[in-house]
């Protein structure tokens, strides 16, 4: 004890560590994992910091049982967090979906690497993104972040923690290897300056059988254990009270409806994306990584006189559609690109191409970003 | 100089990483330019390929991926035929020269340096081959001030092995008249 929280400064700092040094800064209390690379340098930082500060970081057996320490650890009232990769994930989804199913505030990170299945360690894809949303079974809306640099890799770990702690919901940060590994610039600022929201919970000496805990499209507060609550936490279909529900549908439509609407209501406030694309034809749509070099190609273009602009997603999940609509409607030409075979474009292209034309840029080596020189062949073949 | 961008093949244990980190921290934080260093390594801790990139610039990087390297450092044979056709026409090409035989004439310049048995003779360590080279370049290149440089190698390395890390350097600088 008696470290501080956050290590204000300038660093040259990995994104893996800067992404724990965030966590620390939003009040982390808890993490626990199963070591794989290319995570697992916020493991070892989370592991070593963590303990100073009060918390704990548990290596569990497995990808299932730390997920599962996660969420009993939330449940007990901590801001609590696991890192790992995509074959972890995989491990992992089906108690993502329990943690969605009784509204358990955690952040998920996914350095995500080459695949499928172990693939190649240190090579950053974007190759989870559906899995992110569609991973767990049943219909679901979940929150998740893509950062671009280590920078964001602090950032956006506060903001995961507190939209997990504000909707009561798991957050991902999809992150991926080359961003995780990459070192640049980070500055942390004063602790006053950091924004860091924590959960409701109910008043002290709330009637347990009064307590509506659970389903409320506002986020009801949560019932946390050890202060003097009694709550029914089940997986299993329930009501507001938590009672469980196995035989009316209408119980059924609610549970699912409601937790989806809980995300979908509070979109507006959720949803997060850089605009620029005032005056352009072409407009560049990506995340994380790759849109640094969208971002360069379009600068390139704009030199050349040709009207290029660039829509990045910072929250990919809930997807934005309302973004990628208002933009399509002033552009003529819409190009997607991912570090991957194009996981989000079939949705982007489903707001988009009634307003204008959408395609499909995949990196020349799936693995490596995008040329910006790629870029811009591809722009001059479309503006033609 | 707008955007250098460098490249280090080698293998995992002769500090291929440790490089880039030098040379970004000592952009970043101690020579007021902007740097972002990223890293790929196959999984075996020692002998397994190893590569560093790093991009130092005037400005904010924006694509933050080494495509062709202005300067390419060689540190064992096998990054050979994995880097060598991705340097930029006149680039300057580094090589240790114990390690790395293959290297034909082509549109780069040869920055030939006998690193590790300078280091196994002088500072009775392979280790810090890496350093040799990075002092020479340094030299040669005048990229960053041999200050800054100094004091990344005093902040990123292991306490006790500040020494001979900054002797290595030191020793790299020499090797250019």
């Amino acid at each position: 004890m008696g470290e501080k929280r956050v290590r204000t400064g300038r660093y040259f700092m990995m994104g893996n560590v800067a992404c724990a040094e965030g966590a620390l800064a939003a009040g982390c209390e808890f993490a626990a994992g199963y070591p794989i690379t290319p995570a697992t340098e916020i493991a070892n930082h989370l592991a070593e910091k963590l303990p100073q500060v009060g918390g704990a970081f548990f290596q569990m057996e497995d990808e299932i049982s730390s997920i599962a320490a996660v969420i009993g650890a939330s449940w007990a009232g901590k801001k609590a967090m696991t890192v790992t990769s995509g074959p972890g994930i995989s491990l992992m989804l089906e108690n993502i979906g329990f943690a969605i199913g009784v509204e358990t505030p955690c952040v998920i990170v996914n350095v995500q690497r080459g695949a499928p299945t172990t693939g190649m360690p240190t090579i950053g894809i974007q190759g989870d993104m559906v899995q992110a949303k569609h991973g767990s079974h049943g219909d679901y809306e979940i929150i998740a972040l893509c950062p671009s640099s280590p920078q964001e890799m602090f950032d956006h770990t506060v903001i995961a923690f507190n939209y997990a702690e504000k909707y009561r919901t798991p957050v991902f940060l999809l992150s991926d290897a080359f961003v995780g590994h990459m070192r640049e610039e980070v500055v942390i600022p004063e602790a006053e300056k950091i924004e860091t929201v924590c959960r409701n919970i109910p008043e002290p000496g709330t009637d347990p059988l009064k307590m509506k805990g659970f389903l409320d499209e506002d986020v009801a507060p949560m019932p946390i254990f050890g202060k003097g609550f009694k709550a029914h936490v089940t997986s299993s279909c329930h009501d507001e009270y938590g009672k469980r529900n196995l035989i009316d549908i209408s119980a059924l439509d609610k549970f699912v409806r409601r937790l989806s609407n809980k995300i979908l209501k509070h979109k507006e406030e959720i949803t997060l994306v850089e605009r620029d694309y005032e005056d352009a034809e072409i407009v560049l749509v990506s995340y994380g990584g790759v849109s640094r070099a969208a971002a360069a190609a379009a600068s390139q273009a704009r030199k050349r006189g040709i009207p290029v602009g660039t829509l990045r997603l910072i929250t990919v999940w809930p997807f934005p559609g309302e973004e990628i609509e208002k933009m399509a409607r002033r552009a003529k030409q819409v190009i997607v690109l991912e570090n991957n075979l194009g996981q989000v474009y079939p949705y982007i292209k489903a707001e988009a191409a009634h307003f204008a034309e959408v395609s499909f840029l995949p990196p020349r080596l799936v693995g490596e970003i995008q040329d910006p020189e790629d870029i811009l062949r591809k722009i001059e073949e479309v503006s033609k | 100089m707008g955007r250098t961008e460098i490249l280090i093949g080698g293998v995992g244990g002769q500090g291929v990483v440790l490089s880039g980190i030098l040379l970004g921290t000592a952009a970043s934080l101690y020579d007021g330019k902007q740097a972002v260093q990223t890293q790929s390594y196959s999984s075996e801790l020692r002998g397994g390929s190893a590569r560093a990139a790093v991009i130092i610039s005037e400005e904010r990087v924006t694509d933050p991926e080494v495509r062709r390297p202005d300067i390419l450092i060689l540190m064992a044979e096998d990054a050979v035929g994995r880097y060598l056709h991705k340097i930029k026409p006149r680039g300057l090409l580094a090589i240790d020269a114990d390690l790395v035989k293959g290297v034909s004439e082509g549109d780069y310049e040869i920055l030939s340096i006998p690193a590790t048995s300078i280091a196994d003779k002088e500072m009775n360590n392979i280790i810090v081959a890496n350093l040799i080279i990075l002092g020479a370049l340094i030299k040669k290149t005048k990229l960053l001030s041999v200050e800054s440089m100094e004091k990344a190698i005093e902040t990123s390395v292991p306490k006790k092995a500040i020494t001979l890390n900054l002797n290595a350097f030191r020793r790299g600088l020499e090797i250019i008249s």
